[in-house]
């Protein structure tokens, strides 16, 4: 892997659902650099979550080309993207973002038992899988004693808070979260947004955040207006 | 974690809809095992009913009926066979020993047979077992009786007791033959076939209760008492059936076709295992229609289940939009489902064999009492195996239903949660 390349390298991408259906993503250009924190802004309908399947991999253009961390997505099969994806990224979605039936520790741990490479990254440090998923909890303000109880019992916040730990173990070079705030009131929003750059900042993590609540941008390196990037929405008015 | 720990914490989170879609699977394992059981074992259990002997032979008829009175003594014979002719095929060169059997009396719903003590000798039974008493010893006086192992234990029966026989085969009867009651001399071991529920008698016995009855009944004004009885002669004029056994098994075809070409009276020898092999034949459209009765029960408890998961499947499409996020691919979704349909097969089939052993240690008291088929408890054979392999196949292959369109789903919806 190029260390040196850029986290998220998107050229000339056009997408569109069915064969003959309208375009909803046409990107001529969108560079992410290595440890960026970027805030996109964009509605809902916008074609957000078109663009973060994209770049998980989830999804292919019809034309133009994906690269994440210098890797082509095109270049290779489903099977390997979604190795990729769960070797390199970690997401956070807007709520849901648990399994009801795992523990606590063992949704932190799920991406550790899809990837070997994030699995060995805590092994390397010498700490056990465990340890790593409570030290992360606790970084993120989930004390230990709390992480007995099912996951149905946690609210919405505390919710949000696991799953940016399940996003962040192992070390993976990006983190890509979609309105992961929305379902949160405003003083947990702005809590949650700390613990997450704070933890971004400290794995320098390559960090896409996507909402719609421009309130948010400022504590971003960068903000993009995905509207004004995508040359789908401009052409349809 | 492999995807079936996790397809397991899963069905774990939904404990009560995943045990009852395994108990009804279970029920319908347990009952398509039990006709199966049943079916062969009842057929073994008949089989066992006699060996050794290699000709029965009675009034000309059907073989399966001959069957039934003679051997398993249900139903009647339409027909006697004359003493002479039985001699005269006990005289023939080729038999080695015969058997007279003379039925019509009851007690208390168990057939008497008048037979004499060849029967002791001769007859065999399962691999080739001979009778054997549990106490006391063979018929000697004109009034003696030797009851099978269940007439002693139903009617609590012991050595030396009196017993009346009661004229015609009904469990109730209005003509007993009570002036010339029997002493019960010997009582045999369990067999496990119908020898269990008879009472046995001198052809001699059956003669003496029926001196006077000639037209049917007991003549009006007419009564010769037990003793008196005792002098007059009591060689039989007739007998029910007899069971023959050969010099050489080869000989079989030959004393039979004499027998069904017999001039004097018509007769009817059959060749014991063709008749049961027949009379099977005749049950087999019943067990057939059983089998498959229980084999569509199977297949509904399997369709409950496909319901159930594909059920679940809308509530579970956020869980695979996240394991999609985390890595897992398609496939492992697939797995999940049609692991669950695997786990639910596997306990629904250890608990239909488990529910099976239990239905069977209870049943199996009453089955040999009411029916007189001895059914052994035993390990599930090759063939029950199978059945549960092939029940297990089905149930995975309905299970592919909703695993492939959870598959679709998680194509077609990624990481996007849709609710």
């Amino acid at each position: 892997m190029d260390t040196q390349a850029d986290a998220i390298n998107i050229q000339n991408l056009t997408f569109h659902w069915r064969k003959e259906g309208a375009v909803v993503l046409d990107l001529p250009r969108l560079l992410v650099g290595r440890g960026e924190r970027v805030f996109i802004k964009g509605a809902s309908g916008s074609g957000k979550s078109t663009l973060l399947s994209l770049i998980g991999g989830v999804l292919l253009p019809q034309s133009g080309d994906v690269s994440v961390l210098g890797q082509p997505l095109r270049a290779l099969s489903s099977a390997k993207r979604d190795a990729f994806r769960a070797e390199h990224i970690g997401f956070i979605f807007q709520m849901f973002n648990l399994i009801p039936y795992l523990p606590i520790i063992d949704n932190v741990l799920l991406p550790c038992r899809f990837s070997r490479r994030r699995r060995l990254n805590i092994e390397r440090r010498g700490i056990g899988l465990r340890d790593e998923a409570v030290r992360l909890l606790e970084h993120l303000d989930l004390p230990a004693t709390m992480l007995q109880r099912p996951v149905t019992e946690l609210s919405v916040g505390q919710q949000q808070r696991v799953a940016a730990a399940r996003a962040l173990i192992g070390g993976p070079e990006l983190v890509i979260a979609d309105e992961p705030t929305s379902a949160l009131d405003a003083d947990r929003r702005s809590g949650f947004l700390r613990l997450l750059l704070k933890e971004c900042a400290e794995q320098n993590t390559t960090l896409l955040f996507v909402s719609h609540d421009s309130a948010l941008e400022p504590q971003f390196d960068r903000g993009i207006q995905l509207a004004a990037i995508n040359q789908a929405v401009n052409e349809g008015g | 974690m492999h995807i079936l720990v996790l397809a397991f914490k899963s069905m774990m989170n939904r404990k009560f809809t995943i045990a009852l879609t395994i108990f009804s699977i279970a029920l319908s394992i347990m009952l398509l095992l039990g006709v199966e059981r049943l079916r062969n074992d009842a057929r073994e259990s008949f089989a066992n009913t006699i060996s050794g002997t290699d000709l029965i032979v009675g009034a000309r008829s059907g073989s399966v009926q001959l069957l039934l009175y003679a051997v398993f003594r249900i139903g009647n014979p339409t027909n006697n066979v004359s003493w002479e002719s039985y001699q005269d095929i006990k005289r023939q060169r080729l038999v080695a020993w015969t058997v007279p059997l003379s039925l019509g009396d009851s007690h208390h719903g168990f057939r008497v047979l008048g037979t004499n003590l060849d029967y002791f000798r001769h007859y065999r039974f399962g691999g080739g077992e001979a009778l054997q008493f549990a106490t006391g010893v063979p018929f000697a006086d004109v009034y003696d009786a030797v009851i099978g192992a269940d007439v002693a234990k139903n009617l609590n029966y012991q050595l030396g007791q009196e017993i009346v026989l009661a004229h015609g085969t009904g469990e109730v009867s209005f003509m007993q033959h009570a002036d010339k009651p029997f002493r019960i001399v010997g009582i045999l071991r369990k067999t496990g076939t119908p020898v269990d529920r008879t009472v046995h008698v001198s052809l001699e016995g059956i003669e003496a209760i029926h001196v006077g009855w000639e037209s049917g009944a007991p003549r009006p004004g007419l009564s010769i008492d037990a003793e008196q009885t005792r002098q007059m002669n009591l060689q039989p004029k007739s007998i029910t059936a007899a069971l023959v056994g050969l010099k050489s098994r080869l000989a079989a075809f030959r004393v039979q076709r004499f027998i069904n070409e017999y001039p004097e009276e018509p007769l009817l020898a059959a060749l014991p295992g063709v008749a049961l092999q027949e009379l099977w034949d005749t049950m087999a459209i019943a067990q057939r229609a059983l089998l498959a009765i229980s084999i569509l029960v199977v297949l509904v408890g399997i369709s409950g289940m496909a319901t159930a998961i594909l059920t679940s499947l809308n509530e579970r499409r956020r869980e695979m939009a996240v394991l999609r996020s985390v890595g897992a691919r398609p496939w492992h979704i697939f797995v999940l489902f049609v692991g669950e349909a695997g786990v639910v097969m596997t306990l629904a089939s250890l608990t239909g064999i488990a529910a099976l052993y239990v239905t069977q240690l209870i049943a199996r008291p009453i089955i040999q009492s009411q029916l007189g088929l001895f059914l052994p408890i035993h390990p599930p054979s090759t063939h029950e195996l199978m059945l549960i392999g092939a029940a297990v196949s089905a149930g995975l292959l309905v299970g592919l239903i909703p695993a492939y369109r959870a598959y679709r789903y998680s194509l077609a919806d990624g990481m996007t949660i849709r609710l």
